[in-house]
C-alpha cells in the first residue's frame, strides 16, 4: 500500500463512490403511479363507500392528500382524509429520539370504515404495525388496507402493502427519500 | 433532560418542544380510547409530603394514559410516621425498581436532594415557595391554546396578582413566561412581594386597576388565609377590594383577555365574580391541560430516547 493511499480509498484510486443521490422516479412518474393506485383503490372497494384515507405522519400526509385529489377527479366524490401519528405506539420508544408535534387528526368515526393507511416508504413494517395499533384507539374499522409510494423491501414483520407505486430493491445502508417531485436513493456504494 | 426540577432546567427550545409534545398528548386525550402504550413497563411513584388534589391526580392520570405503572405514597400511612428518614424512604422505594419520582414537599430543594439518592428521574411537583414547573408549563400551554399563539410569547402581557412572596407558582410562571418572551407585571401589596426582584425581569405595580385594561392574561394567585394572621394584609375584605377580580374589574378586561388561577380558589377573596360566567375564564382548561402537559413531561423524561431532538433517520 502506498503511503498516500488510505485504507478506505476506492480500489481504482478515483473519488470515493458514495452517493450522488440517484433519482428513481420523477414527479411525472409519481403522478402516474398515484393515478393507478387511485383506480385500484376504487376498483377493489367497488366505489368509495366507507373509504377513509389516513396518512401516516409525516411522510404519508401529502401522499394521502394527493391520492384524495386524484380520486375526487376520477369519481367526482370527496373521500375523507385523516392524519395519524403513531409515535406513542412504536416499539422502539426510548431507543431513539422521537419526533413530535405532529398530532393525529381523524375527521370521521372509524367504526365500520374501510381505512386505507397511506405512507411514502414501506421498509421494516414497524411504523405500519404501530399505526395499526394506534388506529384501534379510534374505533374498529371494517378493513384496513395499505398504500405506499415505494416498497423498498427488508420487512421485519408480516406486513404486505395492498397498493404500491413502485417496488424498489434497496440495500439497508441506502436511504430512500420521497417528495412530491421525485424519489431518490441516497447513500450506499455508487 | 433526566429531571424536571425547575424551569431553569429548560431553555427556550426545550420549553417550546414540550409544549408541542403536549399538543400531541391533548390529541390522545381527545380519542375515544385515550391511552397509548408508550411508557409500558415504566413505574412512576408519587411522593407527596404535602396535601394536593389536582396535581397528584393529574400526574397519576398522565402516567396511566401513557400506560406507566403508578405507585402512590402518602405520608400519613407510611413508615415516615415510624421515624423513617427521607433518604431511607427514597432508597427503599428505589430498590423496588422505579423510573420516576413525582415529588411535593414543603421544603425548598428537596427534589435536588432526592436526586442524589436515586437514579430515577425527578419531577418537582412543588417544593416550598420555590418551584412548580409543571404548573408553569400547563399555564403556558393554556395561554398558547386559548390565544392561538404560534411560536413564542413576544407581545403578550401577563399580570400575576396576589401573594407573590410565598408562591412557587409565581416563581415558575415568571421564569417560563419571560423565557418565552412575554411581558410580566406583578401586582401585589409590598408586604406580599419578595424582598428583591433582581433578575426576575418583571414590572411591578401595586394597583390592579392601573393594568387591568391593558393585559392579555390576568393570573390570580390563591390568597392563603394564614397571611392575614401574619398581618401581611389588613383584612381579606380589604385585599379583595384592592386586588380581587370584582364584577366592575371584569368588565374592564379586554374582550380576548384570559382569567387564570392555579386553584384551589378562594371565592370572595381573590375572585369575587363567578368564574363560570366569565367568557375569558381558562381555569378549567388549566386542569384539563395539566394532564396533557404532565404526559409530555413524563414521556420526555422516560420515553424519548436522547431527549427533544429531531431524528435524522429515514422512514422505518
Amino acid at each position: 500500500m502506498s503511503p498516500n493511499t488510505s485504507d478506505a480509498a476506492p480500489p481504482d484510486g478515483g473519488a470515493f463512490a458514495v452517493a450522488a443521490p440517484k433519482t428513481v422516479l420523477t414527479g411525472e412518474d409519481i403522478g402516474r403511479a398515484l393515478r393507478r393506485m387511485a383506480h385500484e383503490i376504487i376498483e377493489r372497494n367497488h366505489g368509495l363507500d366507507a373509504v377513509v384515507l389516513v396518512g401516516i405522519q409525516r411522510g404519508g400526509v401529502w401522499v394521502a392528500e394527493r391520492l384524495a385529489a386524484v380520486i375526487e377527479a376520477i369519481e367526482s366524490k370527496k373521500v375523507p382524509v385523516g392524519v395519524l401519528d403513531a409515535t406513542f405506539h412504536r416499539d422502539d420508544i426510548g431507543m431513539r429520539p422521537v419526533q413530535h408535534g405532529f398530532a393525529s387528526q381523524i375527521p370521521v368515526p372509524l367504526d365500520g370504515a374501510i381505512v386505507v393507511l397511506v405512507d411514502d416508504v414501506l421498509y421494516t413494517g414497524r411504523t405500519v404495525r404501530a399505526a395499526l395499533e394506534a388506529l384501534n384507539d379510534y374505533g374498529r374499522p371494517k378493513a384496513v388496507q395499505l398504500a405506499v409510494v415505494v416498497d423498498r423491501g427488508h420487512r421485519e414483520l408480516p406486513i404486505r402493502p395492498d397498493y404500491v407505486g413502485k417496488n424498489l430493491p434497496t440495500s439497508r445502508i441506502e436511504s430512500v427519500q420521497v417528495t412530491p417531485e421525485m424519489v431518490t436513493i441516497v447513500g450506499g456504494a455508487g | 433532560m433526566s429531571h424536571l426540577r425547575s424551569i431553569a432546567d429548560l431553555d427556550r427550545d426545550r420549553a417550546l418542544g414540550l409544549l408541542s409534545l403536549a399538543d400531541s398528548m391533548a390529541e390522545i386525550n381527545a380519542r375515544p380510547i385515550p391511552k397509548v402504550p408508550a411508557l409500558r413497563g415504566r413505574t412512576v411513584v408519587s411522593l407527596f409530603f404535602e396535601d394536593s388534589t389536582r396535581t397528584r391526580l393529574s400526574f397519576e392520570t398522565a402516567a396511566k394514559r401513557l400506560s406507566a405503572d403508578t405507585m402512590n405514597f402518602s405520608v400519613s400511612t407510611s413508615s415516615v410516621n415510624k421515624g423513617e428518614s427521607l433518604r431511607d424512604t427514597i432508597e427503599t422505594i428505589t430498590a423496588m425498581g422505579v423510573d420516576a419520582f413525582v415529588v411535593r414537599h414543603k421544603s425548598t430543594g428537596v427534589p435536588w436532594q432526592i436526586s442524589r439518592w436515586t437514579d430515577a428521574s425527578i419531577v418537582n411537583a412543588g417544593d416550598g415557595w420555590h418551584q412548580h414547573p409543571t404548573q408553569a408549563l400547563l399555564d403556558a400551554f393554556t395561554i398558547r391554546r386559548r390565544l392561538s399563539v404560534t411560536g413564542d410569547f413576544a407581545g403578550l402581557h401577563v399580570a400575576i396578582v396576589g401573594d407573590i412572596k410565598h408562591s412557587r407558582v409565581a416563581r415558575s410562571d415568571v421564569q417560563l413566561l419571560t423565557l418565552l418572551g412575554a411581558k410580566v407585571t406583578l401586582v401585589a401589596p409590598a408586604s406580599l412581594l419578595p424582598p428583591s426582584l433582581e433578575g426576575w425581569g418583571v414590572e411591578v405595580s401595586n394597583s390592579l386597576d392601573a393594568v387591568i385594561d391593558r393585559i392579555d392574561v390576568l393570573y390570580l394567585l390563591r390568597m392563603q388565609m394564614e397571611r392575614q394572621e401574619q398581618s401581611l394584609v389588613p383584612s381579606l375584605g380589604e385585599y379583595s377590594v384592592r386586588f380581587g377580580l370584582t364584577e366592575s374589574r371584569a368588565r374592564r378586561l379586554q374582550s380576548h383577555a384570559l382569567v387564570m388561577h392555579p386553584g384551589p380558589m378562594n371565592r370572595g377573596v381573590e375572585i369575587v365574580v363567578d368564574p363560570a360566567e366569565l367568557p375569558g375564564s381558562a381555569i378549567l382548561d388549566q386542569v384539563t391541560n395539566g394532564v396533557s402537559v404532565r404526559m409530555a413531561v413524563l414521556f420526555d423524561l422516560l420515553g424519548s430516547g436522547t431527549g427533544l431532538h429531531e431524528t435524522s433517520g429515514g422512514a422505518l
